[in-house]
């Protein structure tokens, strides 16, 4: 699994360039981000160096920031390589909350998947030739 | 352990002759030196000699802030100028400014008054007392001094204001209480943690006495866990005296009233009339000690009930409930009478969120509408929208069928709802029309 840094936001102007400010300003980078919005607030879901430290950095300036294990798993840039992915997890009845993806090169994508009802998921999509991302290869842990 | 152990403990029939006693003296002080008692009586027909029972007080006219702004500033005076040492003024934000003076020994009973609750959290002459109450026209400050002082504490006059070298002293001069409003106190907790301390555990400070704003149980509960301490609820009102009317003891099922200074009633706020003790009603005042401004029947709008049942603590005073509302912040919404205490009831009841909350008015065409800002617990889930979502849902319906209006849930950023240094404002009206 991997660690994804999540931010509550208003859903207001400017909200989300102060939030990206205080990771940059914590000297760290940033790789993936995903929004969710709402009509009142929205959630920030990003991939980031050092992601507790980012956590702790916002949450020094007021922000409600937490650290969220997802999956992240690499899928290849060919027809169907997302739809094998899901239709497997589907097999394992593990839900999906949200995913979203990130391109790392033109080969392959990284999707990340927040996912509930199953163990050791990790360890069977590796036995079923799928290629789990360890947190190393999405962002620098120390 | 008591502060004033012979009076604190006297005998119920004992302490009732001695509140007749006085209030046939503050009866025909009131009478013989204020017009406007000389007046109102004189209306009702009635004499001070007509008191001849503590039941017979429910003949005599009621005094409303009104009649205290009528006065201003110094027509309920009932001493000659060079008796008065000191005045006090409510803010006048909701209209004319009402003033109170105090002689030495109006000022000598209010010490005493606040000692007792000093006592209640077990502090003594040896103890640290914090005082983060502003000082100045508003009676909070000097109120809580003056009750350090008669006890011989050292007392620590902060004031309000400043909250990291508020925390920098609590620490370094090992404060054993602290005297603030409930919303400070969070306010010092919360900065005290946000700089890296454990106050629950570092710190000597092991009680709080806290008053003047009202306070849900989740708060007090908040502020018990991150201080580590006893909390006491202190009651008071400028127009009575200012904090130490009625304070809460260890037993914390409510607050025992001064009854030797203060005589209470609760009335119906419809009918005027008395309540038994247990029914909730219109708190209702009259002064037994006051030599400056003596008060008859002061109706001061907070809502409680009188708890007569014998205390665990040993004190024969009666006790009050702690305060439900005002009878004149109560709200009416799309012509529903709604008290501000009701929503905080709701909210309590969701762990998820924080204790902190503000409602907003805003006015939608010919309809109210209600918006309350609410913050969720830092542990809560909120990765996840379908979580969010579910509990604004479930935070509406329990609102909705509570109170029959509907609410617009807004869960806003934490430090959004301004965490005040004196009393926080939990509601904002902004309709058209309302009072500012």
């Amino acid at each position: 699994m991997i660690s994804q840094l999540t931010v509550f936001l208003e859903n207001e102007k400017g909200r989300l360039a102060a939030a990206c400010r205080v990771v940059s300003d914590a000297g760290i980078d940033m790789h993936a981000l995903n929004l969710a919005d709402t009509a009142d607030f929205g959630v920030a879901r990003m991939l980031t160096d050092t992601p507790e430290a980012a956590a702790k950095a916002l949450r020094e300036r007021g922000y409600r920031a937490t650290v969220t294990p997802v999956l992240g798993v690499r899928v290849p840039n060919v027809a169907g390589g997302l739809a094998a992915l899901l239709e497997f997890l589907d097999d394992q009845d593990a839900n999906i909350e949200y995913g979203y993806c990130f391109s790392a090169n033109d080969g392959y994508a990284v999707d990340v998947l927040k996912v509930e009802g199953s163990d050791d998921l990790e360890q069977k999509l590796s036995d079923a030739g799928f290629q789990p991302v360890a947190p190393q290869d999405v962002y620098r842990i120390g | 352990m008591y502060y004033q152990p012979d009076i604190e403990t006297m005998p119920r029939e004992q302490l009732r002759d001695l509140q007749l006693e006085r209030m046939k003296k503050t009866l025909s002080r009131a009478c013989g030196n204020v017009e406007f008692y000389r007046r109102s009586f004189k209306e009702a027909g009635l004499e001070p000699g007509d008191l001849k029972s503590l039941d017979d007080l429910a003949r005599f006219p009621f005094v409303v802030k009104q009649d205290m702004r009528d006065a201003y500033p110094f027509g309920l005076f009932a001493v000659p100028k060079g008796d008065v040492v000191r005045i006090h003024a409510s803010s006048g934000t909701t209209g004319q400014a009402t003033v109170v003076g105090y002689t030495a020994e109006d000022l000598r009973n209010w010490g005493d008054c606040f000692a007792r609750g000093i006592c209640m959290v077990g502090g003594d002459s040896t103890s640290t007392i914090q005082v983060s109450y502003g000082y100045g026209l508003f009676t909070g400050g000097l109120g809580a001094h003056a009750g350090g002082e008669a006890l011989g504490c050292s007392v620590v006059p902060t004031s309000s204001g400043n909250t990291r070298r508020q925390i920098q002293m609590m620490r370094d001069l090992g404060t054993d209480i602290l005297a603030c409003t409930p919303s400070y106190a969070l306010l010092i907790a919360d900065t005290a943690i946000e700089m890296g301390y454990d106050p629950a555990t570092e710190f000597k400070i092991s009680a709080g006495i806290f008053g003047a704003e009202p306070a849900s149980e989740s708060l007090r509960e908040d502020i018990r866990k991150k201080l580590g301490i006893q909390y006491c609820d202190v009651y008071g009102l400028s127009e009575v005296m200012g904090p130490g009317v009625a304070m809460e003891c260890a037993e914390s099922k409510g607050l025992h009233l001064a009854e030797d200074h203060f005589y209470a009633e609760i009335i119906d706020p419809e009918t005027l009339l008395p309540v038994p003790d247990g029914t909730y009603g219109e708190l209702v005042f009259t002064t037994l000690t006051r030599a400056c401004c003596p008060l008859v029947r002061y109706r001061t709008r907070d809502i409680t009930r009188i708890l007569s049942e014998q205390c665990a603590c040993g004190r024969t005073h009666r006790k009050i409930d702690r305060i439900v509302g005002r009878t004149d912040d109560m709200l009416i919404l799309r012509g529903v009478n709604v008290f501000p205490s009701q929503i905080e009831q709701v909210i309590v009841g969701f762990p998820e969120i924080a204790a902190q909350y503000q409602i907003i008015l805003t006015s939608k065409g010919p309809l109210d509408r209600v918006e309350l800002d609410v913050e969720t617990v830092p542990e809560f889930p909120f990765d996840e929208i379908r979580r969010l979502e579910g509990l604004k849902r479930r935070l509406a319906s329990e609102l909705k069928s509570n109170l029959q209006i509907a609410v617009d849930i807004k869960i806003v950023e934490p430090k959004t709802i301004e965490r005040g240094e004196g009393k926080a404002k939990r509601i904002i009206d902004l309709r058209e029309g309302s009072r500012a």
